[in-house]
């Protein structure tokens, strides 16, 4: 699954540690950031949040210290594309943190790495003492005076809401991983109180690419709103599961094309927290201003049941709650005990209605994005699958 | 925070506070919102919160208070901002550019009926059998969204066991709604860390240290997390039916002890505006319950006065003249709260603590002994009862080195709202009573005791005998109508000096025979220090451990509650610091009120030590009587 000579349009292609922050060191902060809005590069960690604008915002800031930290915390079902690009490709990812340390004018990288990925920490800290003898790390790198910057690697706590950026900061700082009161955002009041940046691993590593070869290039792929490519982590029942670059916009057809799944019933777009995709929408165009995704497509053949789906990912929820908000802490609880009476036939639609209305109140005045996104599963599946699950073998008739 | 190191506190809640400028008149200081539709100015970083109270809007709140750092986890505050996909937490979103705000549209009313729906449905409780039922923020919420039927179910069976094993909080938490106001107490207002949010989803709860009975863990018992409680999850333990029985019972003689701040507060359970006093009034309404007699504990801190001045000079004279190995600063011991924090953080300075007992505990020594002497009733017979604004003090009360009458010095420790209960049920309406005096053989006390109950009051009343002893001056002429304003007054720390100066007086007859002449303390000065809230009082601890400026003061007041006792853990819900302000005018215009206002002018105080403490304070007797040692314990668990 994964190799080392994986080929792709623009993570994936030809890359030489160091390139990218020489390249990047001899040009001023605003032209780097000109050319990252230019490339209309968006997070790849599930909110979409223009990378250029979130940078500028912490380079703009006064502050005697910054801090750039890399989310590599991949705890969302069914993405693994993080892993593959800090196996295979951690040049990319590194040297990304440098140029985002020198353009907003941070002197620390921070790596948060999922506590399962713990096999790697060693090579990765090889990886970066190595850095620090060709000076890309360290003071004066690459010969630019006054340019210091270092990285080390944490490890993650086991929790699924410690990659929502603030209750991340959290957990570095030692305290309990639970989301932060936002505004203020972490670009102004970040880890240790200090402006901070938080960028996907992926958002990070194409950052060498648009460095070397512009941001016109990178806007090349993808579409007018979803520019560059996407690596897609392709799980479930198809012939060929991996994690795969392709352009944004690529259809949902495409996609299973590519990854040979045949007699699919439904694709999970984004995880657990996206939205379940039925046959009758797979023209659908994979991309932020259709069906969005962090990178995780779950694929579901026509023999899987789509209540007992359903019910996994609520069980999910109802334990990686950080528990502190009402409405994400009991409304999962509440959204899991529907789909159990479901199951038993001892529901009215009246109440599933209700539930329906609670995802809605979940959506909009849970504290952070679990909350906010864990709805998602339930009211897209019940909706399109409901002829399956209220008439068919999924659960019985309800009154 | 400056606990980092220190594993045992949560860290969960480092607040978040948002920072509001100081100056705010500058250019630019303020910002504009439009609040449904009505557009006001406000400093920047105010909340949404602040900003619709001013404009006269009220909006729900759970987890949010104003003595505690935000938390925005209850959810119940959002409101909508224009151009903002999802609802926001108007207790936590600062305004910091123009904004428009909804606080009562569609989509607001219904997320706010959800999670009430939500917390009921979770929330284990009859309201009819929950103290806090007419008093509870749930219960409110309730019924002012019209809440008629339980939306998602409703749990039918408790969740948690009771936690009773503390002689001062018991823990319902099927009652919880997870709101953590009782966490950010403990540990930012409090700095002890027995609270913390264990577990994650569905399984999160409140739990203490190993998930051990609070009894078992470094609780200070002061009860602060009670009175910050939104709901009867956290209550004090009840001993009013123990208390009822006892009245009930022919053959005992009941007694009860009025402390300055219940009676400055009880008004409040009545409906009566904060700051009412109701001393006369409780007289009398005591008596109708059924007590046989109603003493006040002032005339005990005007006791302690005598007895732990008397410690301070003894100690400032073997320290000064006779070049001994003391321990000073001197610090005060009436607060439980505060003895058992010692206890806990610092056993090494336990020595330094006076070894006066609390007024309470000298008071219960005294009603078992000399009391009942005068009165020739058996000390076996008697209950002694006293009301206090404190859950610590039902800890106290039971520590088993308090029963230097050869009984239980104090039987039970009432708090102001538990009276206010017995009152009620009895029939009584508090503010309809006529006004009674206390009894004999102890009466009134003076204006120092009373002052007790406001933080600085102790160092006050101390430094009104103190500074007239040493100087042979009038304290009225030193400071006017002696009051000392620089002690009063709710800042955390309040640090004073007080130079003696060239002439000193005549030594009272009082304490002549341990010192002969007040010559060596010409051209001194004496330095006291005031600290209220134990994170406050960790503050000092601190800056002594590392010999800072506190380490070379004398004597140092140190009170476990925001505000001293009259902000105490059995004090009425809300206690806020706006009440607290009230509560401390009620009691200064009080003390203001009387004629004798220094506690060595007390008259029943002389002639205690006239009759029956002959050999005077700090004698045999009053050691055996009225002091006490301490424990040095744990600084994980009790
Ligand atoms: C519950 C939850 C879990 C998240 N987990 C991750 C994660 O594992 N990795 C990640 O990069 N972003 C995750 N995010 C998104 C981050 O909060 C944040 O938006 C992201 O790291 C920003 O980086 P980007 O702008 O490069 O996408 C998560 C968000 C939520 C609400
Ligand atoms: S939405 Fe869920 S995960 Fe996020 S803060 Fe609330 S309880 Fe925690
Ligand atoms: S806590 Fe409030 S709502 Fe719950 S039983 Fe008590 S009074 Fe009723
Ligand atoms: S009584 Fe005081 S010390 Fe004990 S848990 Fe409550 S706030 Fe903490
Ligand atoms: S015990 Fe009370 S104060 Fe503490 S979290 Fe529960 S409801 Fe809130
Ligand atoms: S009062 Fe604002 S979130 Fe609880």
């Amino acid at each position: 699954m994964e190799k080392k000579e994986r080929k792709g349009i623009v993570l994936f292609s030809e890359y030489k540690r160091g390139e990218a922050i020489k390249k990047a060191l001899e040009k001023s902060r605003e032209e780097i950031l000109f050319e990252l809005r230019e490339s209309k590069l968006k997070g790849r960690g599930g909110a979409g949040f223009p990378t250029a604008t979130k940078w500028n915002m912490v380079a703009a800031a006064k502050s005697d210290k910054k801090f750039i930290i890399c989310n590599a915390d991949e705890g969302e079902p069914g993405t693994f594309k993080d892993r593959a690009l800090l196996l295979e490709y951690p040049e990319l990812v590194f040297d990304g943190m440098v140029i985002a340390g020198y353009t907003i004018g941070a002197s620390e990288g921070i790596v948060y790495l999922r506590g399962e990925y713990e096999y790697m920490l060693k090579s990765l800290n090889d990886y970066l003492e190595a850095m620090r003898k060709d000076n890309l790390l360290g003071k004066n790198i690459v010969g630019k005076n006054g340019f210091d910057f270092d990285i080390t690697i944490r490890l993650g706590s086991g929790a699924y809401v410690c990659g929502e950026e603030t209750a991340l900061i959290e957990s570095l700082e030692g305290n309990r991983g639970e989301a932060r009161n936002r505004p203020p955002y972490p670009v102004n009041t970040g880890y240790m109180g200090k402006p901070t940046v938080v960028n996907n691993v992926e958002t990070l590593a194409a950052v060498p690419h648009i460095v070397l070869k512009g941001g016109e290039w990178f806007k090349k792929y993808g579409t007018d709103k979803s520019t560059g490519s996407k690596l897609f982590s392709v799980s479930g029942d198809c012939e060929r599961p991996g994690v795969y670059e392709l352009p944004w916009g690529t259809t949902i057809n495409e996609l299973l094309e590519i990854v040979g799944a045949k007699s699919v019933k439904a694709v999970q777009v984004g995880g657990a927290s996206g939205i379940c995709i039925p046959k009758s929408q797979f023209n659908r165009s994979l991309a932020y201003e259709d069906a969005a995704t962090g990178g995780s497509i779950m694929i579901f053949g026509e023999n899987r049941n789509m209540l007992h789906v359903l019910k996994n990912f609520m069980k999910f929820f109802v334990e990686e709650s950080c528990g502190q908000c009402t409405p994400c802490r009991i409304g999962n609880t509440k959204l899991s005990e529907g789909i159990e009476m479901i199951e038993k036939g001892e529901y009215t639609f009246a109440y599933i209605n209700k539930l329906k209305e609670l995802g809605q109140t979940m959506k909009v005045a849970s504290k952070c994005g679990l909350g906010q996104s864990s709805p998602n599963a339930f009211i897209s599946i019940l909706e399109n699958f409901k002829e399956e699950i209220f008439n068919g073998n999924g659960g019985r008739n309800g009154k | 925070m400056g606990n980092k190191g220190d594993f045992r506190v949560p860290v969960s809640q480092v607040p978040h506070s948002v920072p509001i400028p100081e100056d705010i008149t500058g250019i630019g200081g303020t910002v504009s919102v439009e609040i449904n539709e009505k557009k006001i100015s406000v400093p920047l970083g105010t909340t949404i919160l602040e900003a619709c109270k001013k404009v006269g809007i009220s909006i729900p709140t759970l987890c949010h208070h104003d003595d505690l750092c935000i938390a925005g986890v209850c959810r119940i505050c959002v409101v909508e901002v224009e151009g903002m996909r999802t609802l926001q937490a108007s207790c936590s979103f600062p305004i910091t550019t123009p904004i428009k705000i909804k606080t009562s549209s569609p989509m607001v009313r219904k997320a706010r009926r959800h999670i009430i729906d939500l917390l009921l449905s979770e929330h284990y409780g009859e309201c009819y059998t929950c103290f806090r039922n007419g008093n509870c923020e749930l219960q409110n919420l309730a019924k002012e969204y019209g809440v008629d039927s339980y939306t998602f179910g409703h749990i039918d069976k408790p969740r948690f066991e009771v936690d009773n094993s503390s002689y001062s909080v018991v823990r319902d938490m099927s009652k919880c709604i997870l709101c953590k106001r009782c966490v950010r107490t403990c540990i930012d207002l409090q700095e002890v860390g027995v609270l913390e949010a264990i577990g994650r989803g569905d399984k999160t709860h409140i739990g203490t240290f190993l998930e051990k009975p609070l009894a078992d863990v470094i609780c200070i018992n002061c009860g602060q997390c009670i009175n910050r409680c939104p709901t009867g999850a956290l209550r004090a333990n009840d001993p009013s039916d123990a208390i009822w029985e006892a009245i009930d019972e022919p053959t005992k003689h009941v007694v009860i002890q009025t402390a300055p701040s219940p009676r400055a507060a009880i008004g409040e359970e009545f409906g009566l505006p904060a700051g009412t006093s109701m001393t006369r009034e409780l007289n009398t309404a005591l008596r109708r319950i059924g007590f046989d007699k109603v003493f006040d504990t002032n005339f005990a801190a005007d006791l302690t006065i005598i007895e732990e001045g008397t410690e301070l000079i003894l100690r400032l004279y073997n320290a000064l003249v006779k070049k001994g190995k003391v321990a000073l600063p001197q610090f005060t011991s009436c607060s439980p709260g505060w003895v058992k924090f010692i206890e806990h953080y610092y056993p090494e300075y336990l020595d330094n603590l006076s070894s006066a007992k609390s007024p309470q505990q000298m008071f219960g020594a005294l009603i078992k002994t000399f009391y009942a002497q005068q009165a020739g009733i058996d000390p076996a017979n008697i209950v002694s009862v006293a009301l206090m604004p404190c859950s610590a003090k039902k800890f106290e009360c039971n520590r088993p080195e308090m029963n230097s009458s050869g009984y239980k010095d104090v039987d039970y420790g009432l708090t102001t709202r538990e009276m206010a209960r017995m009152i009620k049920e009895a029939g009584i309406n508090l503010p309809e009573m006529p006004k009674s005096d206390f009894d004999s053989p102890f009466g009134e006390a003076s204006g120092a005791g009373l002052i007790f109950g406001a933080t600085g009051g102790v160092m006050e009343a101390a430094l009104r005998s103190v500074v007239e002893f040493v100087t042979g001056n009038k304290t009225e002429d030193i400071f006017e109508r002696a009051n000392i304003i620089p002690l009063r007054g709710f800042e955390g720390i309040k640090y004073m000096e007080i130079p003696i100066g060239d002439k000193v007086g005549r030594v009272p007859d009082l304490i002549k025979h341990f010192i002969p002449d007040w010559n060596w303390l010409k051209g001194a000065t004496l330095k006291v220090a005031v600290a209220h809230g134990t994170a406050n009082a960790k503050k000092i601890m601190e800056d002594i451990k590392s010999g800072g400026k506190f380490s070379e003061c004398h004597f140092i007041e140190f009170m476990a509650c925001p505000g001293g006792c009259l902000g105490g853990g059995g004090q009425p819900i809300p206690t806020t610091p706006e009440i607290r302000m009230k509560r401390a005018e009620a009691i200064y215009a009080e003390d203001e009120s009387l004629e004798i206002r220094k506690s060595h002018e007390n008259p029943n105080v002389i002639r205690i030590y006239k009759e029956f403490l002959r050999e005077g304070p700090c004698s045999h007797l009053s050691h055996k009587l009225l002091h006490t040692h301490y424990v040095k314990r744990g600084r994980y668990i009790a």
